[in-house]
């Protein structure tokens, strides 16, 4: 017997070793996915999920906050996904592979990935609300306060600067994957580069903007950092209804109700429900996203 | 793609010019536009760092005059029209409660917490003693007898007495000029009547927090990175891969809220240490946060060596792990130091999870397991309440435009100093 191989005791270990932390993590994964659902449980019901916070927000649901949430994710949306898909298409499409603008724009927006979200919040504060909002105020309505605080419209442009880069890198993924030689035979065709674009890639790559807008939502719904000065409100009697109006947020409810409130023994159900729905929340819209992303790559392959 | 640099000349086949072109007016302003707003995100990149600073400015230039002025008026008026000027800004804002009220919402979990930010709270004694000296108005002795006197009694009447003595006691001095010469002092006190803003301990609080998360999730997320990218096959995988990146998609603030509720307690009935909420906590949450960025990017790395180093390796007789920690691990050093910066990035401006698991109190020692104060935490606890074009305002754009500095030099790092170098590194050059 040539191959009597001993075993490599040592080889075994350290495979095990890596093993084990990559499996560790998922473990704390499911854990904190077990906990917080299985503490939320209780909490959850139709009737915590559609009504206003009662008694000194000790009681009663949490419809305020899903509202702003949605209404948060909507505008938000509407501001970052056509900006996000145009960069995209510019990248992927008119840019020359190295030139100096289109390198210059891609480090811009990794930089923009990973600037702190409370700086966002700052330049929120700063821009929207100071500097933009005065103005607005200043020139339209005679120097009343109506755009210069916080509210929902500077929050949603707010987030839409952070979830912007999320957009940008799912299209150009799926720009990407469009075949060259259907843009050829557009060309071939005797279209234009603007009608190749409209007519083929932008239907081509729609998956991809899609699964660009829903990582965006799962983004901005979880974030509260930049919110936290640019709109939401620790406790509204009523809904939103105009875009100069503040807003109730899930993510900043669960801060306010773990740390600001007076007794957070007693408010323990709520806290653990607001926290159970923004988790399943942002985890069914990235399932989804990943498995969109799946589906694009292997059509890539093939 | 340059495959539209060709411009498609239709059918001139007579022969005319092949120089005159037909403007396609759509087509035109259609890159126009898309150039346009392509070009836009390096303004934003712009925009915030200058809108970022200049809320900072004031600081540094001396508008003292009109300061001065306002100070003196305020001293000359007598205290009462101040406390009115001020409560309002403090009631308007009541919705959001002071960071000191939100350090007592989290203590009221924890009695040696509590003792522990008492103690460092210490203004109080030193506010009595610039009280002696300019007790010459009879309101504010009024006030420091109900304070001592409310002291042991009520917490909470404490809390109330306390955010409203500064508010008694405007800033008589020159509070810009101040600022910038506190700025290297060690106690973090914005809301006295001697405020000080020594941005000194909330530095050393972010980067032990910073230093711990890094130690807890680098060496994890490297290890999980490794297995995937050269031992896993191909199924697991698939499975272990999305999975951890899952861990992205958690918010910060379900993380904070878990690092609150759970880990806390856990690792306090292990290591057994006072205070509740400290570093330590704060730290292994944040590296939850941090893991899937490490991760991801070190295992693009390492799945980025080429395949030859691996069977060259395997070929000379190493082992499978001789052949990923000789071989592959140091290939692709590049980019996992990459991963642990944008990692570090990650970590250092983390808001939420600061706020809810470092217990906020801006201490200067390097025990892991005191409560400290973050700078990000900092900005996101005070922004609410302080009055605009406050040097308590201006101080935490400061704070923000410091923090943006620091991530954007380590993402330029990261993507120019660093890839060039993984590059070079796998071309053999």
């Amino acid at each position: 017997m040539i191959k009597n191989r001993k075993i490599d005791i040592k080889g075994f270990v350290i495979e095990g070793l890596t093993l084990s932390s990559a499996l560790f993590i998922i473990a704390i994964i499911i854990f904190m996915l077990v906990v917080i659902i299985n503490g939320g449980k209780s909490a959850f019901s139709w009737e915590f999920l559609s009504t206003f916070p009662r008694e000194g927000m000790t009681k009663g649901g949490i419809f305020p906050a899903i509202y702003g949430t949605a209404l948060l994710v909507i505008i938000m949306s509407i501001a970052a996904v056509p900006f996000g898909t145009i960069t995209a298409i510019y990248l992927t499409e008119y840019a020359k592979e190295n030139s100096f603008l289109s390198r210059s724009i891609r480090f811009a927006v990794r930089t923009l990935a990973v600037i702190p979200s409370i700086i966002f919040g700052l330049f929120g504060l700063g821009f929207f609300i100071k500097f933009v909002g005065v103005k607005m105020d200043n020139v339209f309505l005679g120097g009343a306060l109506k755009w210069g605080q916080p509210n929902v419209l500077w929050a949603s442009l707010t987030m839409a600067l952070l979830t912007l880069p999320v957009v940008i890198v799912a299209v150009e993924e799926a720009l990407k994957t469009i075949p060259r030689e259907l843009r050829e035979a557009s060309l071939a065709l005797g279209a234009t580069k603007w009608q190749t674009i409209r007519r083929v890639v932008i239907p081509g790559s729609l998956s991809g903007i899609m699964t660009g807008t829903i990582l965006a939502v799962s983004r901005g719904a979880g974030e509260v950092a930049p919110i936290l000065f640019t709109g939401a409100a620790y406790y509204l009697a009523t809904l939103p209804h105009a875009l100069s109006d503040q807003f109730m947020v899930l993510g900043y409810h669960i801060y306010v109700m773990t740390t600001q409130s007076a007794n957070v023994d007693q408010t323990l159900p709520i806290q653990f429900g607001t926290t159970c729905v923004l988790l399943l929340l942002t985890f069914t819209l990235n399932i989804f996203a990943i498995i969109l992303r799946y589906r694009i790559r292997k059509k890539k392959i093939n | 793609m340059n495959l539209f640099k060709k411009k498609i000349i239709p059918e001139q086949s007579t022969g005319i010019s092949f120089t005159k072109k037909r403007i396609r007016w759509d087509d035109f302003f259609a890159e126009k536009i898309i150039k346009g707003v392509a070009f836009l995100s390096i303004a934003i990149i712009v925009l915030i760092f200058f809108f970022v600073f200049r809320e900072s400015v004031p600081i540094f230039t001396s508008n003292s005059k009109a300061d001065k002025a306002k100070a003196d008026s305020s001293k000359v008026n007598i205290a009462p029209v101040s406390k009115t000027e001020k409560q309002e800004t403090y009631g308007a804002e009541s919705n959001d409660s002071s960071p000191k009220q939100e350090q007592y919402g989290v203590t009221t979990e924890d009695k040696d917490q509590k003792q522990e930010q008492y103690g460092v709270t210490t203004e109080e004694p030193q506010k009595q003693e610039q009280y002696g000296v300019q007790t010459n108005d009879e309101p504010k002795q009024e006030q420091y007898g109900v304070q001592t006197a409310e002291d042991t009694t009520d917490k909470l009447a404490n809390k109330e007495i306390k955010t409203e003595n500064p508010s008694v006691e405007t800033k008589t001095e020159d509070n810009n000029k101040n600022a910038l010469a506190t700025l290297k002092s060690k106690d973090w006190q914005p809301v006295s009547d001697n405020p000080r803003y020594g941005i000194l301990p909330l530095l050393i609080g972010t980067l032990k927090v910073t230093l711990i998360s890094i130690l807890f999730a680098g060496p994890l997320a490297i290890l999980a990175a490794l297995y995937t990218a050269v031992f896993a096959n191909k199924r697991m995988k698939e499975i272990i891969k999305p999975a951890i990146e899952m861990l992205a998609g958690f918010p910060s603030v379900v993380i904070g809220f878990f690092a609150l509720m759970v880990i806390a307690s856990v690792l306090q009935s292990v290591f057994h240490y006072s205070s509740r909420l400290n570093a330590f906590v704060g730290g292994i949450a944040m590296g939850l946060a941090a893991i899937p960025v490490i991760f991801t990017i070190a295992e693009d790395a390492i799945s980025s060596v080429p395949k030859t180093y691996y069977e060259a390796s395997l070929a000379l007789g190493a082992n499978k792990w001789q052949t990923a920690f000789f071989v592959m691990l140091p290939a692709a050093t590049p980019g996992i130091f990459a991963a642990l910066l944008l990692g570090i990035g990650r970590v250092f401006g983390e808001t939420m999870i600061a706020l809810m698991a470092t217990g906020n109190a801006a201490l200067m020692g390097l025990n892991p397991f005191e409560s400290v104060r973050t700078l990000a935490a900092t900005i996101g606890a005070e922004m609410a309440e302080v009055v605009f074009g406050d040097t308590h305002y201006n101080v935490l754009f400061l704070i923000g435009s410091m923090l943006f500095i620091f991530t954007f030099a380590l993402n330029a790092f990261a993507e120019f100093y660093v890839k060039g170098h993984l590059i070079k590194r796998i071309q053999g050059k």
